[in-house]
């Protein structure tokens, strides 16, 4: 198969700024009239799939938009806390888009399309506006204007935030003006529905079936094109930031009906969460890369301190200022505690793997307040004109500061853990996040299989190996405001004579059948073990084998152990209730059984790819200090993975990515 | 770390039809679980005898989606002010505790199973009105129109409401004036909602009546349960704005 990223101009060498202005004025345009024919499907109500729907309504489409949620509000991009960027160069501080561009490109360690991430760089500035006139209530200076703070890997201030809750804010922006479109008639919305499956129709996607999540029944639904804007796969780690139920199903089905996955093993794994902290733990709590704008990340320097805090016998506050080793301005001078996540975890672990974790689990470092508290407190008390303010009336002043930047994190941070991040460091490690992998698409957001587009997290396209915080809610809003409502006039421009798809067509018939299928056999095992205790094991699997370090040998061995546990998931799985009634379990049991399936190319991917690159880290590639070492000579691609079913390997297409405006260079951040 | 044995008194209900009960179950839990990971715990215990496991609504797990939606001992979300259930800690009860937990109980919130609630009302209350119509492409820059600092936070104060329901829950008319009016707040408050601020409180507080939903008798129980702390200041702006724009025929909408 030749993967063509249908990048426009290609052969006429367009200059990279001018291709997406060019492109979307000669796009082929679907007239009011047809458009009022045409269905689409939107799976998925995040920010990708609320804004393409409500957006694709405006435009005159009929639209029908599935969660499987009891409302779109509760997608799981309402959790993002930090920021989204934009290059609006609001602070003067030098900031446009091709620098955006430019630090998307290298932040992702060189692994993502040139053109696709000029186009993000370019509309990022569109979604503030967007997103304001909606009324999503971002942070203001005392004149009235918008403010901005930092985010990691980037030495501008380009992220707009709305307290510790911008992912919330813009989502129900995209909520109220999907809500708008369902309240006019352009969009119907199907709350808990599940997709199980897409239908193909002569080589197109026309359709899904999903099953109501209420009833249990399975439905048919047929439409001109499907959008999938489903979210990432985090959850095959088991435990990560990411909700409870998102899961990779709608994906991974497509996955089986010949669309491509790629570059699976690119995870992000972010440095700032909530340690574990027992068995019982069912999921992990991200405090925001934010905190990393005033929040020093440090353990001690003495084995013995370590160990002293880890049984109890000392605390933070016992360790003096020259036993401490604030590792991230040692290594990375140039950019501190504000690394990329990739950099910053990675630092995190090896500090861990020395001894020196802070944590009875060994696997905590601290991020402290306490020199910015003093910072702030200072500056508040000049500013209140408090001279000799004592060091009590300065650490008062300052907290408030602090209260009034993060407080809401540092609420969530003592309900949590029930200690006081204002008194004591907070405890952080890496946990698994987002992920960069998703299926393959081009240029118009369109994977390999006509009519299916993919958006947000869900696709591949922008991230490369390695995401920068505040650069997803761009994404996703990215692809479903300003990117998908024009391309996808591409593929249906073609199809405005085809007449309504109909949802009984022996297709439709045939993959509802094959569902339900699935299902019985699920039903039927009755074995001994709960589904939920599989998805932990798998989890565990996933996360020694494929986590923040990788080798062949462990891989390999990775791989064995996800076959059998499997096999043993196919045997001795109990899956309670019935399937024709709200059956909770019954959900789970089928999002694990994709996830094992999932589970098993990420490790053939990272097997594949033997150099390190962004959060991709294998053990056989790297510095003599430690650094990730990529290797542009032998993996400058895209693995593009065709899934060819248990028995079979699955087949590697490459998609060669050219740098024609960025020169290669290693990632230093030193 | 302290183990804790609870008995627990929690609602089972096939669905909406079928009359419900309460259910005894002892389990052993840890302090530093959150109570929806006690649940998870008991899941299991009943997975592992073949019996089905309680249905409850969860998903973010950190306390921002909305989906958590029990009530604890005769609270919504728990006895902790402030905190939705998910994020509710095992360390705030005591070995030996009886722990009561049934859903929302509210005409316009069925019951689907056990303690999960059909809360699609709220939805289409927001579909009403509880939006800015702006399309996509439309808007001016975003600094074009300054906001100014303190009226953006109050209006950030409204728009903190995560849908959750408590407010429901916890009226004993089951009104939902403390949803809506933090929706209409949010966006009377800011300056580009103020266009069709007045089309928009009549068109959802009529959707709020036509749901079933009761009125609002100053109890503020409301504000006391909401796991986000929304202000009962906001019924009283929603009012203003109500009757502000039925008095008079030209903003009157029928």
């Amino acid at each position: 198969m030749i993967l063509n990223a249908n990048i426009p101009d290609e052969v006429k060498k367009v200059p990279l700024e001018e291709k997406w202005t060019k492109y979307r004025s000669t796009v082929p345009l679907v007239a009011p009239n047809n458009k009022r024919r045409l269905e689409i499907i939107v799976v998925g109500t995040g920010l990708a799939g609320a804004s393409a729907a409500a957006s694709l309504g405006e435009l005159g489409y009929n639209v029908k938009c599935f969660t499987f949620h009891d409302s779109p509000r509760r997608a799981h991009s309402i959790a993002a806390q930090g920021g989204i960027n934009a290059a609006k160069n609001y602070t003067n501080d030098g900031d446009s888009v091709y620098r955006l561009f430019y630090d998307t490109i290298k932040g992702g360690d060189y692994r993502a399309r040139e053109a696709n991430v000029y186009r993000l760089a370019e509309v990022s500035a569109n979604i503030i506006d967007q997103a304001v006139a909606q009324g999503v209530p971002f942070a203001r200076e005392y004149g009235g204007l918008l403010e901005n703070r930092s985010f990691g890997g980037v030495q501008v201030s380009r992220t707009f935030y709305a307290r510790g809750q911008t992912g919330q804010q813009l989502l129900l922006g995209a909520y109220q003006a999907l809500s708008r479109q369902i309240s006019l008639g352009s969009v119907d919305m199907y709350n808990r529905h599940e997709m199980l499956d897409v239908v193909i129709v002569d080589g197109k996607a026309r359709g899904i079936i999903a099953r109501n999540l209420v009833t249990g029944k399975l439905e048919r639904f047929a439409a001109h094109a499907v959008v999938l804007a489903t979210g990432g796969y985090g959850n095959v780690f088991y435990l990560s930031t990411n909700a409870m139920n998102c899961n990779v199903t709608a994906a991974w089905r497509a996955v089986r009906r010949g669309a491509l996955m790629a570059n699976p093993c690119f995870t992000q794994i972010h440095p700032t969460c909530i340690p574990v902290s027992g068995d019982y733990q069912s999921k992990l709590t991200l405090m925001s890369e934010s905190l990393r704008n005033d929040g020093r990340v440090w353990v001690p320097k003495k084995k013995e301190d370590a160990e002293a805090i880890r049984k109890g016998k000392k605390t933070a506050l016992d360790i003096k200022e020259e036993d401490r080793d604030y590792f991230l301005e040692r290594r990375y001078p140039a950019f501190g505690n504000l690394v990329p996540r990739d950099v910053a975890s990675r630092a995190a672990k090896t500090a861990c793997d020395e001894g020196l974790g802070v944590a009875p689990t060994g696997l905590a470092v601290y991020l402290d307040f306490s020199a910015a508290i003093k910072r702030y407190g200072q500056s508040k008390a000049n500013s209140s004109g408090i001279h000799n303010a004592s060091e009590a009336q300065i650490i008062e002043l300052g907290e408030k500061v602090v209260e009034e930047k993060y407080g809401n994190l540092f609420e969530m941070y003592e309900k949590i853990t029930g200690e006081n991040p204002y008194k004591l460091p907070m405890k952080i490690y890496p946990a698994v996040h987002y992920t960069m992998g998703g299926l393959w698409v081009d240029y118009n957001l369109e994977t390999n299989i006509p009519g299916l587009f993919a958006l947000g997290e869900c696709n591949f396209s922008d991230h490369g190996a390695n995401r920068l915080g505040a650069s997803a809610l761009m994404q996703g809003l990215a692809d479903g405001y300003f990117v998908l409502p024009y391309t996808i006039g591409k593929f249906l421009s073609g199809d405005i004579s085809t007449p309504k798809i109909d949802a009984n067509r022996a297709e439709f018939v045939a993959v509802e059948k094959e569902t339900r299928e699935r299902i019985d056999k699920l039903m039927s095992i009755g074995g001994s073990q709960s589904i939920e205790s599989f998805h932990r094991r798998l989890g565990k699997i996933m996360w020694d084998y494929c986590g923040m370090s990788r080798t062949a040998e462990g891989l390999t061995a990775a791989r064995q152990m996800i076959r059998e546990l499997r096999e043993e998931f196919y045997r001795d799985v109990f899956v309670p209730g019935k399937a024709d009634e709200f059956n909770p379990e019954l959900e789970k049991a089928q999002r694990v059984a994709d996830f094992f399936e999932l589970g098993e190319l990420m490790v053939v991917d990272a097997l594949n790819r033997n150099e390190s690159c962004g959060g991709h880290f294998r053990e056989e590639s790297q510095t003599e200090e430690g650094e990730a070492k990529r290797d542009d000579v032998n993996y400058r691609y895209v693995a593009a993975w065709e899934y060819r079913g248990w028995e079979e390997d699955p087949l590697m297409h490459r998609e060669d990515l050219d740098f024609d405006n960025i020169e290669l260079k290693s990632r230093s951040y030193k | 770390m302290s183990q804790l044995n609870l008995t627990l008194k929690i609602w089972r209900q096939q669905n909406a039809n079928e009359k419900g009960r309460f259910e005894t179950h002892q389990v052993e839990a840890n302090e530093h679980m959150s109570f929806l990971e006690m649940l998870d715990v008991l899941n299991e215990k009943l997975i592992g005898e073949k019996k089905e496991p309680v249905a409850f609504e969860h998903d973010c797990r950190e306390g921002i989606c909305g989906a958590c939606s029990m009530v604890i001992n005769g609270h919504p979300h728990g006895p902790q002010q402030k905190t939705t259930t998910c994020q509710l800690h095992m360390r705030h009860f005591h070995n030996g505790d009886t722990i009561h937990v049934e859903p929302y109980r509210a005409g316009a919130f069925p019951v689907i199973r056990d303690l999960v609630v059909d809360r699609a009302a709220f939805d289409r209350i927001i579909q009403a009105g509880g939006f800015i119509s702006v399309n996509t492409g439309q808007p001016q820059d975003a600094n074009a129109l300054p906001v100014e600092k303190d009226q953006a936070s109050r209006a950030f104060d409204g728009a903190e409401c995560i849908g959750c329901g408590a407010c429901v829950a916890a009226c004993p008319n089951a009104s939902a004036m403390l949803f809506v009016s933090a929706k209409v707040s949010h966006l009377a408050l800011l300056p580009q909602g103020k266009v069709e601020a007045a089309r928009r409180v009549q068109s959802m507080v009529k959707q709020m009546d036509l749901e079933g939903f009761g009125n609002c008798s100053n109890v503020t129980a409301c504000e006391a349960e909401c796991p986000k702390g929304i202000s009962v200041e906001n019924i009283a702006r929603m009012n203003r704005e109500y009757f502000s724009s039925v008095i008079t025929t030209e903003t009157r909408v029928d």
